[in-house]
């Protein structure tokens, strides 16, 4: 059921303030939430301002100069720091993308950082992704052939490749998914604008011959239909891809198979 | 999802509300204010089904300020809705959703639904 509003132990209170060091000319602040598992507070929003002119560029570089300088209890996820991983998915300024491709210039006003929008918080900026990762472990993203196997590899013409163009630069961060207000009141049944990216990546793959089996289980009030076109997911994609076109695609497939 | 030790990290409240978030729900919202609204429509035939008094009353109503409020809302949502519907069958056929085209028809469903409706309301004045 739709919960408008956050329950009591996730409201979020007034956090701590941290100056920037005496002599910096170009300060940001940036509202960072937070939440220790440990200590039975609600989370807070803390403020860190931070002298850009001491700063790589990107919202990530900041975190990691926060982290490093200021408080290193500061938790959050990250790898690549170059957009192909996917890790420091966060919401930033409101809308959702990865911290380490997120311009600290692109930001006017204070930098509000808040983890993945209506997920349990493991810790800070670190959301419990564990239904989101069996949702994808549902649609079964592998291969299925029925077929022997040719001797060599499975073969596509440019036209089929093409087909998966703007479905394989996905990279999982999940950014769609959490902006979705659909997934945020139906997330446990709902799977949701990267999953069914994902599926329909499966449906349109040419070498794939589990084509019919895979619709069966998205033909569903729930599973597919929860999606009303809101286009949060394609707003927010920090890879320029568009989930709610993939959706749209699969539930003319629907149409197309009766 | 729910698990009671751990914190909903925040979404209405820090999602930032781009014009076709806001369309969304006021798709809905107008659905829901369009049902609730044949209920004015039902009274107003059914006052006409009964006779001249009823009806004069009826129409009393639906004349002073308050009613036309009302009536000029119902209309709003009605255009509004309309409106939206129609892209809504668009994006069913797979038409329309690269980001651009989305930003470009918000606006312009939000230009049709007030253009209609003032045009409903000038050629209702004139009758």
């Amino acid at each position: 059921m739709a919960e408008f509003s956050l329950p009591a132990n996730s409201r979020v209170g007034k956090g701590k303030f941290h100056p920037a060091p005496a002599g910096a000319k170009r300060v940001k602040r940036f509202n960072i939430y937070r939440w220790n598992p440990d200590d039975g507070q609600n989370p807070r929003l803390d403020t860190f301002e931070v002298d850009l002119d001491d700063c790589s560029p990107m919202v990530l570089d900041a975190l990691i100069k926060i982290k490093n300088e200021v408080d290193a209890s500061v938790t959050f996820r990250r790898s690549c720091r170059e957009g192909v991983c996917g890790s420091c998915a966060m919401n930033v300024d409101g809308t959702n993308t990865l911290a380490c491709i997120k311009a600290i210039d692109d930001v006017g006003g204070d930098v509000n950082v808040y983890p993945l929008p209506h997920l349990p918080v493991v810790k800070d900026l670190v959301p419990d992704l564990s239904t989101f990762y069996a949702q994808y472990a549902a649609i079964e993203p592998w291969l299925q052939s029925e077929s022997a196997a040719p001797a060599k590899e499975r073969l596509q013409s440019r036209e089929e490749r093409a087909k998966l163009d703007g479905l394989y630069e996905c990279v999982m961060c999940a950014c769609c998914s959490t902006a979705c207000p659909s997934y945020w009141w139906n997330g446990d049944r709902y799977l949701g604008p990267a999953i069914l990216l994902q599926a329909y990546r499966w449906l349109v793959d040419s070498r794939d011959e589990a084509t019919g089996e895979r619709l069966d289980a998205l033909e569903d009030p729930f599973r597919l239909y929860r999606c009303h076109t809101i286009m949060n997911c394609a707003k927010t994609c920090p890879k320029h891809l568009n989930p709610a076109k993939a959706i749209a695609e699969i539930k003319k497939m629907m149409v197309e198979r009766r | 999802m729910a698990n009671p030790t751990r914190p909903v990290s925040p979404h209405l409240q820090i999602y930032r509300w781009h014009i076709h978030m806001v369309l969304s729900i006021l798709h809905r919202t107008s659905g829901v204010a369009l049902a609730a609204g044949l209920v004015l429509w039902v009274y107003w035939l059914a006052a006409a089904a009964r006779g001249p008094e009823s009806f004069a009353t009826a129409q009393g109503l639906m004349g002073s300020p308050l009613g036309l409020l009302v009536l000029f809302g119902f209309s709003a949502a009605f255009f509004f809705h309309f409106c939206n519907g129609i892209r809504h069958l668009f994006w069913d056929a797979g038409i329309g959703f690269a980001l651009d085209t989305v930003m470009r028809s918000s606006w312009f469903v939000v230009g049709a639904s007030a253009v209609l409706t003032v045009l409903a309301w000038v050629f209702a004045c004139t009758l």
